[in-house]
C-alpha cells in the first residue's frame, strides 16, 4: 500500500516560501509525475515527503498514518538519488543488500533479494563490482535495485535520467515503466523533462513556484491545459500563443494552438506567413514560420515529406474546435 | 614540436635548481656516511681512518639503543593514535553549522603555527610545572595532589605536547575530506535506515580512509624527527631518549662524531624501512 496524502503542506527557507501550503493526493498504485521549470519546488516538495526536509507547517499522510515527524528511515518510501549516491568503497552486492543490512536481515534473506533484484535489472554480472567500474546506466540500475530490495510502499525519483546521455534515457524511461507496471508499486518521480511526464505518467503534477498549476493525466494535460503555463509547458515542440487581433477575434486575451493543429497550404489559409528555419525529423517536418506582425514565429507541423524552403510564402489555417482560449488571467475558457 | 621543445627548455632551466638540491641533499649525506666509518672525537683530535663498522656494531649493541628505538615507536605511535582518532572527532565537531565557524577553525588550526620549541616551553612552564602549572591549580582545586609531569610521567607528557601541536593538521585534512562527501550518499543512507553511527561507520569512515592514510604517512615522516620537545622539557632523561635524540647526544655531548654518523645513517635506514611500508598501505588504499 502507498496512498501518499498532502494536507496543506508548507515549506520555507528562513523568510522564503518556497512551497505555499499545498494539498495533493497520490493514489496506491499510481505513478505520478512532478514535473515544472527549474527552481520550481518538485525536489523540495518530493525530499519532504521523504523526510529529508522538515514541513514548515501542514500534514503529510502515508496510508492514512501521519508521518509529518517520522524519520525518512521509517517511512517505507525508498528514494532513487539524481547523483545515484551509491556507495562508492562497496560493491554492487554489498550496496543493495545495505538497506537490508541495517534492517537486520539474516544474511540468506539479504542474498536472495539481492540476487533476485540483480536478475530484474541485468546487474547479476556486476555484482561483485564496485560503483566505479560501471557505465551510467548501470549504476542508475543498481539505484534502483537498492531501492527494490527494500519493498517499499512508495518509490520517490529525483531526476533520476538527467545524468544519462539521451539514447539511454530513453531505454532507461522503459525500464521505470516495466518495473511500475511489474511491481504496481506507487512511484512518484520529479523531472524537469515534459517528454519523460508525458510518456511515463498516469498523473501528471505541474508546478511553478511552488504551486500546483495543475494535476491530471497526459493527456488530460495536453488537451486541457487549465491555463497558459500548462499550455506552454506540456507538448513538444511548444504549443503557439498569441495574443492581440487573433485573440481579440476569438473573444479571448491568449490564444493556442499547437504545432500539429494547423493546416499547412501553398495557396489559401487563414494566416499568411513566410517560412523560417525548418527542422526535418524524417517523420515530420518542423517549420518556424514568420506571420506579418509578429516576431515571435508560429511553429507549424507538417509531414515529413513536405518540401518548403527558406523565404516560401505559406497560408496556415488553425483547427477551430482545437484553439486554447485563456483570459486576462491566463485561466482557460471552457 | 612546441611542446617537444619548451620541454627541453624547461629541463635546462630546472637543472640548477635539481642540481643544487641533489648537492643539498647528497654532500651532507655523503659525508654522514664517511664520518661513520671514521674513528672521529673532534675534541681529542682523533681522527683514524678506516675503523669499518666498528661503530655500527657499537652504536647497535648498546642497550641505549634498543630503548631508543622503543621509546621512538611508543612516541610516534602514541602521538599518531590521539591525532588521528582526536583529528576525526574534531573534524566531525568542526562540519557541524555553528555560529562562528571561521573563527572557530582559525583558533583550531593555531596550534600549527606555535614553534615546537615554544609549544614545548609553554607546556612545561605554564601546564606541567607541578607548582604553578594550570594543571597543578586544577588538581588542587581538587583536592589531589599535583602531579610533577615531566618526571612522573615524561614520556606520555611529551606525546601530550607533540600531539596538541599536530591534532591540527590531522583536523585540517580530515575536515576536508568529509566536506567532500557528497550529501546524498548521507542521505541515502539515511533513508536506508542508517542510524548516525552506521552512517559514520559504513560511508563518512570508509570515504575518509584515504585522508588518514596521508595524514599518518605524513606525520610518521616528521615525527621520527621530533627534537626540541625532548630537549625542552627532558633533556632525553627519563625514558625520553629517541633514536633521533640519541643520535644528538653521542655527537654533542659525547663528541663522538663517528659513533653519531652510525647512528644517524641506522635512523635513514629505519626512517626508509617505515616509510616503504606505509607507502605499500597507502599505494593499497589510494587504488580503490
Amino acid at each position: 500500500m502507498g496512498r501518499i496524502t498532502l494536507d496543506k503542506v508548507r515549506k520555507a527557507f528562513g523568510e522564503v516560501e518556497v512551497i505555499p501550503p499545498l494539498d495533493l493526493t497520490i493514489e496506491d498504485g499510481e505513478f505520478v509525475v512532478f514535473v515544472g521549470p527549474s527552481g520550481c519546488g518538485k525536489s523540495t516538495l518530493l525530499r519532504l515527503i521523504a523526510g529529508l526536509e522538515d514541513v514548515s507547517g501542514g500534514q503529510i499522510r502515508i496510508d492514512g498514518q501521519d508521518a509529518t515527524g517520522v524519520p525518512p528511515a521509517r517511512r517505507g518510501l525508498a528514494m532513487v538519488f539524481q547523483s545515484y549516491a551509491l556507495y562508492p568503497h562497496m560493491s554492487v552486492r554489498k550496496n543493495i543488500a545495505f538497506p537490508l543490512r541495517m534492517a537486520g536481515l539474516d544474511a540468506a534473506e539479504q542474498t536472495r533479494r539481492v540476487e533476485g533484484a540483480a536478475e530484474v535489472l541485468n546487474l547479476t554480472d556486476y555484482l561483485d563490482r564496485r560503483p566505479g567500474q560501471l557505465s551510467g546506466g548501470q549504476r542508475q540500475r543498481v539505484a534502483i535495485g537498492r531501492a527494490i530490495v527494500r519493498e517499499p510502499s512508495a518509490f520517490l525519483f529525483d531526476e533520476p535520467l538527467s545524468n544519462l546521455d539521451a539514447a539511454l534515457r530513453v531505454g532507461m524511461r522503459l525500464e521505470i515503466s516495466e518495473l511500475h507496471e511489474r511491481l504496481k508499486t506507487t512511484m512518484i518521480y520529479v523531472t524537469h523533462d515534459q517528454v519523460e511526464a508525458m510518456t511515463m505518467a498516469d498523473k501528471i503534477v505541474v508546478l511553478r513556484a511552488g504551486n500546483i498549476e495543475q494535476v491530471g493525466s497526459p493527456l488530460d494535460l495536453y488537451h486541457t491545459p487549465r491555463n497558459v503555463f500548462v499550455a506552454g509547458f506540456i507538448g513538444s515542440p511548444k504549443m503557439n500563443l498569441l495574443t492581440g487581433p487573433e485573440a481579440d477575434k476569438r473573444g479571448a486575451v491568449t490564444v493556442g494552438i499547437r504545432p500539429e493543429h494547423i493546416a499547412v497550404s501553398a495557396d489559401a489559409g487563414t494566416w499568411t506567413g513566410r517560412v523560417g528555419v525548418s527542422e526535418h525529423l524524417g517523420s515530420d517536418t518542423f517549420f518556424h514560420v514568420h506571420l506579418e506582425g509578429r516576431s515571435e514565429p508560429l511553429t507549424v507541423r507538417a509531414g515529413g515529406e513536405v518540401s518548403l524552403h527558406h523565404g516560401d510564402t505559406i497560408h496556415l489555417t488553425p483547427d477551430e474546435d482545437r484553439m486554447h482560449r485563456f483570459d486576462a488571467e491566463g485561466l482557460r475558457i471552457a | 614540436m612546441a611542446t617537444q621543445h619548451s620541454r627541453s627548455a624547461a629541463r635546462i632551466m630546472m637543472a640548477p635548481a635539481v642540481f643544487l638540491l641533489l648537492v643539498w641533499m647528497l654532500v651532507p649525506l655523503c659525508m654522514t656516511l664517511w664520518f661513520s666509518l671514521l674513528d672521529y672525537r673532534p675534541m681529542r683530535g682523533t681522527f683514524d681512518c678506516c675503523e669499518g663498522f666498528a661503530n655500527y656494531v657499537r652504536f647497535a649493541t648498546s642497550s641505549a639503543f634498543q630503548d631508543a628505538i622503543l621509546t621512538t615507536l611508543i612516541m610516534v605511535g602514541g602521538i599518531l593514535l590521539i591525532t588521528v582518532i582526536g583529528g576525526i572527532f574534531l573534524a566531525l565537531l568542526l562540519d557541524q553549522p555553528i555560529w562562528g565557524q571561521g573563527v572557530v577553525r582559525i583558533l583550531v588550526i593555531a596550534p600549527f603555527f606555535v614553534m615546537p620549541t615554544v609549544a614545548a616551553l609553554v607546556w612545561k612552564n605554564m601546564f606541567m610545572n607541578p607548582v604553578n602549572g594550570l594543571l597543578a591549580h586544577l588538581w588542587e582545586f581538587f583536592g589531589a595532589a599535583p602531579v610533577s609531569w615531566l618526571t612522573e610521567a615524561p614520556l606520555f607528557s611529551i606525546i601530550v605536547i607533540v600531539a596538541w601541536m599536530w591534532l591540527p593538521f590531522a583536523t585540517l585534512i580530515l575536515l576536508t575530506a568529509i566536506q567532500s562527501l557528497d550529501s546524498e550518499q548521507l542521505e541515502a543512507a539515511e533513508m536506508d535506515g542508517a542510524g548516525p553511527l552506521s552512517r559514520f561507520g559504513y560511508i563518512i569512515l570508509p570515504h575518509m580512509a584515504r585522508a588518514i592514510t596521508v595524514v599518518i604517512l605524513i606525520q610518521t615522516i616528521f615525527l621520527l624527527s621530533i627534537f626540541a620537545e625532548i630537549f625542552v622539557t627532558t633533556g632525553g632523561g627519563f625514558g625520553t631518549r629517541t633514536l633521533t635524540y640519541l643520535v644528538y647526544q653521542r655527537v654533542i655531548e659525547s663528541q663522538n662524531v663517528g659513533l653519531g654518523s652510525a647512528g644517524g645513517i641506522l635512523a635513514v635506514i629505519l626512517a626508509n624501512f617505515i616509510a616503504i611500508f606505509l607507502m605499500r598501505i597507502v599505494g593499497k588504499n589510494l587504488d580503490k
